[in-house]
Formats: structure tokens, sequence, C-alpha cells
């Protein structure tokens, strides 16, 4: 790679694609709009973390954008393309009480699910595709326990078979609903260490979070949200006590764990 | 008859095998398809579509007037159809919990039948008479014609699960990660619920309305004892469905023609009841056996750790010290005690005990071994 060109990459990332693009989104269970007109630019590449109260609406956003709840109005883009055209391209990390963990099947199985998407219908997996899912597992650390039944696993070890099923869709957006919630220290750390490594593969990754403090360590990128979008961008310029106040209504100091 | 003849008559008597035949891909085929509704938590849709089947069969009669199996099992067919997606709907419509949308169906569909059935009683047709069967059911007016249907359902049943196991499994256990891959979530429910709602159809001249369900639930709900992988759940669920039909036929002809279709529900449910006690993983016998040789070790191993403590104040470890201390120890009673000295850990001499090296040893590991099998 020459000089030139190292250049030239730099310069393009500076101007990022837009990976995630969302329009006038507006989504109500009943009367009431648990989202209200979103407007969301997502560039590629970045670890963006969605934070807002309960209720604000945040996993149902991520849901929207991934067509499981249908919209009241709004149209979703991936790459500059209507979603269903660009599934191939996103993953999907759902929260982890969503499935009953007493299902009969083995972590390996799970995490197989992850290359039904390329199989499309009635085709089995074959070796290959066993073999990718083997690979995620041992990602997420998780390989020694590839045959334990689902429901013997912890809490920590359930989550990383969800993060490793995506891993294994080789996607370019990755959507995490909450993947830190009550999880244990190893876990974390394996999560922290996946997204770190997605970020450097270039892809985007977007996160549900709770947890504030730990939003300028893990994320570059932030988008507040309480029904309606309070701010969205990089995390070192807005996320600050404004926002945060803006977003959760009572007066936040984030500068506490400085 | 006893049962030896009924096992000697089966293969050359034409009612009786039928009759067997018949109870038995019934059995396989509910057996399959129930694991998919137990695990859906959906165990109450087979009552609800049986009893929603109810009123087709009285309408199909009254239109045609005739009795012909077929045709009154294709009224039970539609009306069980719109009986399941009635519920769909109302699920996903309305903000109703799925119980009360079972529960509704089940009662407007079963008492729309029986108001249907009481005034096709009362009609001068000679026809009439017998419709009442599908209510409990008689396998014994089973014929060859019926058992082929079976085969043919049982066949495509077989066949479609085959085609469509891995989009199955997935919607099981993952709807919304199903719909984020691409697939139609929405058509293979309706073809899972379809089936279901055939299984039942076709059981109903067997088992009847108010029992079908049973033969659903039953044996899905012992496989999933025996098994952690769906795949081997579901050919379990067949097996015990079919064992509960042919032993059932079995003790009923065998047994002053009692009635079938309960009989075979009561089959099922013994091996329910074997299942939820007797399985090695999860029944309640194990579990209990499991849980207090925990409780034992666990207790022999506080006393253990308990002497040693006292024998550590020491410099010989292994001086003897009076049983009466032990008295301080809450868990204390001499069969601990009894047992620590059969394992070797403890001396005993008259009223005093000792730590042997070996228990010594062994207590001084016990909390390592403990934090090491923590985290494996």
């Amino acid at each position: 790679m020459t000089e030139n060109h190292h250049h030239q990459i730099k310069q393009s990332s500076s101007t990022k694609r837009i990976a995630v693009k969302v329009d006038d989104l507006t989504v109500a269970y009943n009367y009431k709009p648990v989202l209200w007109d979103i407007d969301l630019e997502i560039p590629e590449g970045v670890l963006m973390a969605i934070v807002g109260p309960n209720g604000a609406g945040k996993s149902t956003l991520i849901k929207s954008i991934l067509g499981i709840l249908k919209p009241l109005a709004g149209s979703i883009r991936i790459y500059n393309k209507p979603y269903s055209k660009q599934r191939a391209l996103v993953a999907y990390v759902p929260q982890k009480g969503s499935v009953d963990w007493d299902f009969p099947t083995t972590a390996l199985d799970v995490v197989t699910m992850g290359t039904y998407g390329s199989l499309g219908w009635i085709k089995r997996p074959r070796q290959r595709h066993k073999k990718a899912a083997l690979e995620a597992l041992e990602k997420v650390g998780m390989l020694p326990f590839k045959n334990r039944q689902i429901s013997q696993l912890s809490g920590g070890q359930q989550q990383r078979i969800f993060l490793a099923r995506a891993l294994v869709q080789n996607a370019s957006i990755y959507f995490m609903d909450e993947p830190f919630q009550g999880v244990d220290a190893t876990t974390e750390i394996a999560i922290i260490n996946i997204l770190k490594e997605l970020r450097k593969a270039n892809k985007t990754v977007i996160v549900v979070h709770h947890d504030l403090q730990t939003v300028p360590e893990y994320f570059d990128w932030v988008t507040f949200l309480n029904v309606k979008k309070i701010a969205t961008g990089p995390v070192k310029d807005i996320f600050n006590d404004d926002n945060l106040t803006k977003t959760y209504g009572i007066n936040y100091k984030v500068s506490v764990q400085e | 008859m006893n049962l030896q003849d009924y096992f000697s008559l089966v293969f050359s008597d034409y009612t009786l095998r039928n009759i067997t035949l018949g109870t038995a891909i019934l059995g396989a085929v509910c057996g399959m398809l129930g694991s998919f509704a137990v695990l859906r938590k959906q165990s109450l849709l087979g009552d609800a579509i049986s009893h929603a089947a109810l009123p087709g069969i009285a309408v199909a009669f009254l239109v045609t007037g005739a009795k012909d199996s077929n045709i009154l099992l294709l009224g039970a067919l539609v009306s069980g159809l719109i009986g399941a997606f009635w519920i769909r709907a109302i699920v996903t419509k309305t903000h109703l919990k799925s119980d009360t949308a079972l529960g509704l169906i089940l009662s407007l569909f079963f008492g729309f039948g029986m108001l249907l059935l009481t005034f096709i009683q009362k009609q001068p047709n000679a026809n009439q008479a017998g419709l009442d069967k599908y209510l409990f059911g008689q396998a014994a007016t089973l014929i060859e014609a019926d058992v082929w249907l079976m085969v043919i359902v049982a066949t495509a049943c077989l066949s479609i699960l085959l085609i469509f196991w891995k989009e199955f499994k997935l919607l099981l256990f993952d709807v919304n990660y199903a719909k984020t891959l691409g697939f139609n979530t929405k058509f293979i429910d309706s073809l899972m619920t379809s089936f279901i709602v055939v299984a039942i159809v076709i059981g109903l001249q067997t088992v009847g309305v108010v029992l079908m369900s049973a033969m659903l639930l039953a044996p899905a709900a012992a496989a999933r004892q025996w098994t952690n992988s769906l795949a081997k759940m579901v050919c379990l669920a067949a097996v015990f469905g079919a064992f509960s039909g042919v032993l059932g036929t079995a003790v009923s002809a065998s047994q002053n023609n009692l009635s079938t279709g309960p009989v075979i529900v009561i089959i099922a449910g013994v091996f329910v009841l074997f299942s939820f006690i007797f399985s090695p993983k999860r029944g309640l016998l194990f579990k209990r056996l499991r849980f207090i040789k925990n409780r034992r070790d666990l207790e022999l191993h506080k006393t253990l750790a308990f002497m040693h403590g006292i024998a550590e104040t020491h410099s010989n470890t292994s001086h003897p010290h009076t049983v009466k201390i032990l008295n301080n120890f809450q868990g204390y009673t001499k069969k601990t005690l009894k047992k620590l000295a059969d394992k070797d850990y403890v001396s005993l001499q008259g009223n005093m005990w000792s730590l042997t090296d070996k228990g010594f040893e062994a207590a001084s590991n016990l909390y390592n071994q403990l934090t090491k099998s923590n985290n494996e």
C-alpha cells in the first residue's frame, strides 16, 4: 500500500459513509406515540450507545429499524437502500429475557441459527456453517460449553451465546439490545473486546445502553432518546450535563465520574 | 377378551386392526405437533381448536343432511381453522392475553356447537343420532378409509416437519430474530397452526372434542422430561403418543370395551406421571435424591471443617478431643461422626475423637475444592 493510498483512506474516514439513516420515524403501540418523528444518521464504523430513561423507546427504535415492529410512519435506509434489500448486512442481539432459555437445544445450535439467514429457506446448515458457529463460540470464550443445554448456562454465558449468534452473521451493522444488562465482569470484558474488534473491522455497532458512567469509556458515538431524539453525535462533543438533563429530566451531573 | 387375545387378534381382526392402527398413527401425529404447541406455551391452543371444531360438524350436518364422516370432518376443519386464526387475531390486535383469547374462543364455539347439536336432535331426521360421538369420540367406528386418511395426514405432517425443520425451530425459539433474518414468520406460524388443527380434526372421531387436547399435550410433556434436544423430544413424543394409542386400544378392547378415547388419554397421562417422577435429569425423584445427597455431603464437610478448626489449635493435629465439644456445632449429629469415622477421616476412642492425617488433609482441601467446583 502506497503512502498516497494511506492518505486517501484517512481522508475518506473523515467524510464517513452513512450506515443507517432513519427519517421521520414514528411508532405507537396504542394512542400515545413511543417514538416521535425520529431523524437519525449513523455513520459507518462508530460504536454508538442509545441512552434514555425507561420507556424512552430505545428498544422500540432498534426493533423498528429491524422491521420487527411496524412503524406508523417513516423510512429506514441501510447504506442508502431500503432495509428489506440489505438484511444480510445487519445482525441483531435481542434482549436476553426475550426468549425461553429452557428451550430444548444446545449452545452450538443457537449460535448456528446465525447462519440461517444466509442459508435461506429449507436448506440445512452444513459443515462449514457449523465451523463458523464454533469459531464464533471461540471468540466469546464459550467453546467449552458448546454442547451445554442452554438452560444450564449462567446469564452472562447466555448473553455471550446471543453475541456469538450475531457474529456468525458476519454483518456490517450490529444492533444490540442491552447486552450488558445483568452480566458478570467476565462477560462484560468479553463483550467489550468484541465491540473493539468490530470497530477495528470498521463495523457499525448500535447498543441500547443503561449505564451512563461507562458511555465515554466504551463508545465513541451516542444518541440521546426520550420519545423524541434529543441529540446525536460524537461522545466527546455531546455527552454532557446539558443533554443528560434534557433527556432524563433531572439535573444530571455526568462530571461526578471524573 | 383378555390382553393376550387382543395381541393375537390385532393382526387378523379387521376392526381391531383399524382401531389400533388409527389410534397409533393419531397418537404419533399428535405427539409430534403437540411438542410445538407445548414449546410455544400454547398448550391450551389444542383445547380451544378442538372445541371450536364442534359447530363445524353440526353445520356440515345441517347443510348436507348426511352423516358422511369426511364431510363432517371438513366442517370441523373449517371451523377449527376459523377458531385458531381468530385467537391469533385477538392476541395480536387487542391487548388481551393469549389465555383469555383461548378461553373465550373455546367456550364461545363450544357453546354454539352444543346449541346446534341440541337443535339437530330435535329434528325429525332419523340420521341425526350419533353426532354426539364427536364429543367423546368412538374409536370403534373407525373404518379402513379413516385409517388411510390418517396415514395421508401423518405423511404430510412428517414431510412438512422435515422440510421446514430449521424454520420451525427458529420460530419456536426466537420469533423476532427469525424476522430479522428475513423469514416470513407469519407463513411459518400459519403452517404450524394449520397442521395442529388438521391433527386435532382427524382425532375428533376417535378421542372427541373434549379430550383431544390431552392427546396433543401429554406425549409432548412426557417427552420433554427425557431429553434436551428438540429432535429427540419430537420423536419421543411421537413414540409416547403411538404407544398410548396402542395400549389404550388394547386395554379398552380387553376390558369389556371401555370407551377407547378416555383410556388412551389416561395411558398418556400415566406416561406423563412416570416421566415427571422418574426421568433422570428433570424428574422429581432423582432431583430429590440429588438434593438429599448434596445436603448430606455438605453436612459432612461442614462437620469436618469444624473439627479441622479445633484440631488446628493444637500443635499435634491428631490430638484427641472430647465429643462433647462438637455439640457447639449446630449441624452435628452422631451419624455424621460415624460416617466420618467410616471414611477414615476421624478415629474414635470412647468419648474422644481425633482427626487422622487423611482427615486433616481432606479438611484443608475442602475450601479449595469448593472454589474450584464453582468455577467449573
